[in-house]
Order: C-alpha cells, then structure tokens, then sequence
C-alpha cells in the first residue's frame, strides 16, 4: 500500500471562482472552530449559530441593526484595505476612528447657526483632517525614520483612548450626568435617518461612496497605480522612479481620514455624544474585513455586512442561549487566521504526485 | 514635591520599577528568541492576556498558584503552536498572523472568564503571591530592600536573562537559531531543520508570553481584568528592537519602561495635578519616541518576516 504524496505547486493565475469562493469556505470552516469551543462550554451550537443569522437576519430591528454596525465596518475596513494594499500595516484604525469621533464631537457641540448639509460637511472635512493627522504621524515615521508601523499605530490606539478619557473626565464634561461623557452636539449637525422606526443613517451612504471612490482611486489614478507598486514591490516601485515616501505617507493619510469618518459616523448619526467606548473594537475588526474581502474594495461591503450579522447576532444569541456575545471576538479571530492560510490556494495548488 | 526625595519614596519608587518591569522582562525575552529566529511575533498581546487569564482561572479553581503559574505556561504554548503552524509551516503573513492569534486569544480570554465566572458585580479574587525576602540580604538598608524583597516571579525573570543569553550565544541550539533566523538556506545546507527550529523557538517564546501573563494576575492585581496586559505586549515589541535582540539590552530596556511606569504611578498617588490618563500615556509615548531614535540603526536579523519554503 502506497500512501498518496501531496505537494504545493505555484500558480500563475488564480481562477475567479476561487477567490469568490475562498472567503465562505473560510467562514464555513471558522464556524466548525468556533462549534468545537462551544462544545467546551457545554452549550449547542447548532442552536446558537441559527440564533446569530435569526437575531441579525429574522426580524426587521434585526436587520436594521445589523446595517448599523456593518456602517462604521465599512469604512475601518475599506480604510485597511487602501493602506495594506500599500504595504502600510495600519493597525490604528481604532485610535484613528476616535480621532475622528472626537473632532466630529468638537464641531457639533459648537452649536454653530449652518443648515444641516454644510454642518454635516464641515464634520466629514474635519473629522477627516484629524484622523488623517493622526494616521499621518506613523506614516512619516515609517518612511522617513524606519519606525515599524505596526508598533506605531498599535501604541497610538492606546495613546488616542487615553487621550479621550482625559477630555472626557475634564473640559468635555457633561455636567447633568456622573458618566464620562460629552454634552450632545447641536440638533442641526447630525446625520441624517435614512429609514423610519430604525437607526440607519447616513453614515451608510458614506460609507458605501467612500468605498467606491477608493475602488476608482485604486483603480484609474496615478496615486492608486503608485500605492498598488509600492504594496506590490518597493524595490520595483523605486525603479519606476515611483517616490515611495511620499506615496506610504500618502497612503498613511488618507487611509487615516477614511477610518476617522467611521467615528464621526458614530457620532453625528447614532450616539450624538462621545463616551469612551463608541467603538467595541470597529477598528480591528476592520482588519478582519479587509482581509476577509481579499483587499477588494467592493468585496468590502459584503465583508462588512457579514460582520454586522456576526456582532448584532451575538447579541441576540447571547440573551437567548446564555453564550456570552464575546464569542464574536473568537469567531473574529479565527476568520482572520482561516481565511490567512486559505489565501494560499489563490497562489498554490495541491497536487498529488506519484 | 518634596515627598519625591524621602528615602522612602525612593523605596518605594525603585522596587515598584522592578516589579512593573517583570512581564516586560520575561515577555520580551520571549519576543527576542522568537524574531532571532526569524519569526515577528505579533500573537504576544493576545498571548499574555491569556496567560493572565489561566493563571487566574486555574489559580482560584485549584487554590493553587503555581499550578496558575504551569497553566499560563502551557497555555501560552498552546497559542505558540498555532503561530508556527501559520507562520512556519503554512509561511504566510507573520503580521497578519500575530494579529490573528492576538486577537483570537483575546476573544477566547474574555470569552472563557465570563462563561466560567459569569458577571457577578464583585468581580472573584485570589490570595496572590507574597514577596520572598532572600535571608540576610533583604537586611541592607535600601538595597535589600528594593532588590531582595520581591516576587519569586521578580527574582526569576532577572535569573533568565543571563540564562537566555547563554542559551543564545553560547549553545549549539542558540547558533542554529540566529542561524534561522539570519540565513536559513545556508543553515539548511549546514544540516540544521529550518522548521523545527523555528517551531521550538517559538514555542519557548510563547512559554515565557504565557508566564509574563501570569504575573498580572498572581502577583500585581488578584483579579482578572480585561485591559490587564494593556498593550505591554506591543511595548515588548518595541524593546526588543531597544535590545538590538540581546536579552542583557532587554533587562536595560525594561528596568526603563518599568521605571517611567512606576513614576506615573506615583505621581498619582501624590496627587499630582495634571489628568492621570496624561501619566498613563507617558510609558507608550517614551517608547515610540525611543523607536524613532533607535530604529535606523537597529540590526534586525537579516530573515525576520522571511517564510522559508524547502524546493
């Protein structure tokens, strides 16, 4: 008996079907994990996978909230998939998102006399700015010191979070509650609803136009052709007589401002006022999108729908079967590392030899 | 201001310094074998917090803490392996997979303590380790007091940096995994098994991941909390660059970090007057600022971030 012999082969193409079919192959296989740690807890997770879709997808205010949270997820993770297709390792959407969140705080509570759209621009450009500053200090970092950006943005969260506390214990404080929390930002400056009886607003729309402009920047620009050789190849970038620093700090800023107007989402369209914790992690989970999209821009609109199904259900799964919601964070993670090792079909195949 | 100055103060000042630099110590240590042999480690946030957690965990099921202090090991283990699966075996992202195993291990650390211990308003707590003071010599005044009069896991993690070093550069197995980590066709050639050595590199690195994270909750608080590790993990990962990945430099390093962290921490306790979030923000600052200093001249080794794939 001859035991079958396997080995990996390069490919110099992977087929469409493939990469459209990686991603639920690997969501496929990130939920037998995650059945295998419910299993542990003692707990069914037939039942507790079917109260996830049901809770996210079942009932209108289901579904509702599912588009809420996949709102902020587009935009931390089309800004991770514009910086890792440059090879910028931008780690910081979360302190970038409050950067935003806190800016987009600042011009609400101004209570300045403008019509609703000029207030709600003014918001989008500054929340942009201050998020794009923020993601701009690593950027420069990298390329111009050699400082690991990964280190960078991961420190700069934790720095931003402190940060926030600080205001929110101090100047910010609203005086009418003992919570650390601002005063709610002017009538005329938040975002609009969308639709009736639910939270969606239009921080989607947002969402939803940023992703395609990046999808046309990536695409059909200068800058894109620049970022997609320097995340390729930088030293084939450098030959092409492609400025490299210029284009990771390029990359670092704008990738920055995107994942910011995430926070002034949260702020001008659902929560009206800044609290330490807007965000349950929509930055790193931003990642997660991103790679889960297979740094495609449009993938990242499903990408982030599914994400919204995983959080809102959790939820619901949570009150319903005594599983505690924070398994979303594991099934996250696992997603993350399975749909890693899976992206190694797209450039090998298995073959069995004799 | 003139508490700053009193004996005691500096006591106090100084002891605490080793005792923040402990997981610092140990976890960077972890970090240096893993990257000397090619492999950036990224899973160590994650990593330590779920050491912390099963330290705990087993901590106050058994009553015991040092079988807390085995449980964090082994776990921390556990993670390792998941790592060198991804980045050895497998060769993908070594980034990507650090983050995966951090943020899994995250998941699964808040995950297991509230299916286990639920959310009772008074979170459960141990009894931690007490200091040990080594006989005669914690008697010298102020030396003995702020050296010989600590944690055992204090006193152990400043017995393995001289021990890592010699294991590193003084061993065979230490040359096969700067080897690794520097030129592994060539160490390939030279008979060593690339992935072999990487796996164990790694899984003595998630060893002492595991055990930084015990120190959290057996010895610094007695409970478990969420933000426990609060980004030590990414710190270790800026002092090992410090380092110039020499685990002498790690003890250097930390002893700074510990130092900037228990100053913050008394400047609190006296009530200094700026926001305390501006005191907590001092030690990750210091670090990215001693990155920009440090970073062009670092020497990493030359195949970090390098799969290697046998033809």
């Amino acid at each position: 008996m001859k035991f079958p012999k396997f080995v990996l082969e390069k490919r110099s193409q992977s087929p469409a079907w493939l990469r459209v079919a990686l991603p639920f192959g690997a969501i496929l296989l990130s939920f037998l994990f995650a059945a295998v740690i419910i299993l542990f807890a003692k707990k069914n997770p037939l039942y507790a996978f079917y109260n996830i879709f049901y809770g996210a997808l079942g009932t209108r205010l289901g579904l509702m909230e599912t588009i809420v949270k996949a709102t902020p997820l587009m935009l931390t993770g089309i800004a991770v998939t514009l910086a890792f297709t440059g090879k910028f390792w931008n780690i910081g959407a979360e302190g970038q998102l409050y950067a935003g969140a806190l800016a987009a705080t600042w011009i609400g509570i101004q209570n300045l006399s403008l019509p609703v759209p000029v207030y709600i621009l003014l918001e989008i450009l500054i929340g942009f700015a201050a998020g794009a500053i923020w993601g701009i200090i690593p950027g420069i970092l990298k390329a111009k010191y050699k400082v690991d950006d990964v280190v960078t943005t991961l420190l700069m969260n934790t720095i931003m979070i402190y940060l926030v506390g600080a205001i929110l214990e101090g100047p910010w404080r609203d005086p009418a509650t003992s919570w650390p929390q601002s005063i709610m930002i002017a009538r005329n400056a938040e975002f609009p609803k969308l639709l009736v009886r639910s939270r969606v607003h239009f921080g989607l729309i947002l969402g939803i136009v940023v992703i395609f402009l990046v999808y046309i920047l990536l695409k059909n620009t200068k800058l894109g052709f620049m970022i997609r050789t320097t995340g390729a190849n930088k030293e084939a970038a450098y030959y092409l007589g492609i400025n490299v620093t210029k284009t990771i700090i390029l990359t670092a800023f704008i990738s920055g401002g995107i994942a910011a107007l995430a926070g002034v989402g949260e702020i001008a369209g659902l929560h009206y006022h800044l609290t330490e914790n807007i965000s349950p992690g929509y930055g790193y989970t931003g990642i997660i999108i991103a790679m889960l999209a297979g740094l495609s821009p449009i993938a990242v609109i499903f990408s982030s729908l599914f994400f919204g199904i995983i959080i809102t259900g959790a939820e619901y799964m949570s009150r319903v079967t005594g599983i505690t919601s924070f398994i979303a964070n594991v099934v996250q993670g696992i997603i993350l590392l399975v749909m890693l090792a899976m992206l190694l079909l797209q450039e090998y195949r298995i073959r069995r030899v004799e | 201001m003139k508490e700053i100055f009193s004996i005691g103060f500096l006591v106090g000042f100084f002891s605490a310094t080793l005792r923040m630099a402990t997981p610092l110590i140990i976890a960077t240590l972890g970090e240096t074998f893993s990257e000397r042999s090619g492999i950036l480690n990224l899973g160590i946030e994650g990593t330590m917090l779920f050491g912390s957690l099963s330290a705990f965990l087993v901590a106050y099921k058994t009553n015991s803490l040092w079988l807390g202090v085995i449980a964090a090991v082994i776990s921390g283990i556990l993670l390792s392996i998941i790592m060198a699966y991804m980045t050895v075996t497998l060769g993908v992202s070594q980034h990507v997979s650090g983050l995966g195993v951090t943020l899994f291990a995250s998941g699964l650390s808040l995950f297991v303590y509230r299916q286990v211990i639920g959310s009772p308003s008074i979170p459960p707590t141990i009894q931690t380790f007490s200091t040990i003071p080594i006989i005669g010599l914690s008697k010298i005044p102020f030396i003995g007091q702020v050296l010989f009069n600590q944690y055992f896991l204090t006193y152990l993690a400043i017995i393995l940096v001289p021990v890592c070093g010699f294991i590193l550069f003084k061993t065979n197995f230490g040359l096969s995994l700067r080897s690794v980590g520097e030129n592994p066709e060539s160490a390939d050639a030279l008979g060593i098994n690339v992935y072999k050595t990487r796996y164990i590199a790694l899984i003595i690195a998630g060893g002492l991941m595991g055990l930084a994270g015990s120190f959290f909750t057996l010895a610094y608080f007695n409970m478990f909390l969420y933000g426990i590790v609060g980004g030590r993990g990414w710190v270790s990962i800026a002092l090992v660059i410090f380092a110039n990945w020499t685990p002498s430099r790690v003890l250097l390093g930390a002893l700074l970090f510990g130092g900037v962290d228990a100053f913050q921490l008394r400047l609190q306790a006296i009530g200094f007057r700026i926001p305390y979030q501006f005191l907590l923000m001092m030690p990750y600052l210091l670090t990215i600022i001693v990155l920009v200093l440090v970073a062009r001249r670092a020497s990493y080794p030359a195949s970090l971030l390098k799969p290697y794939r046998r033809e």
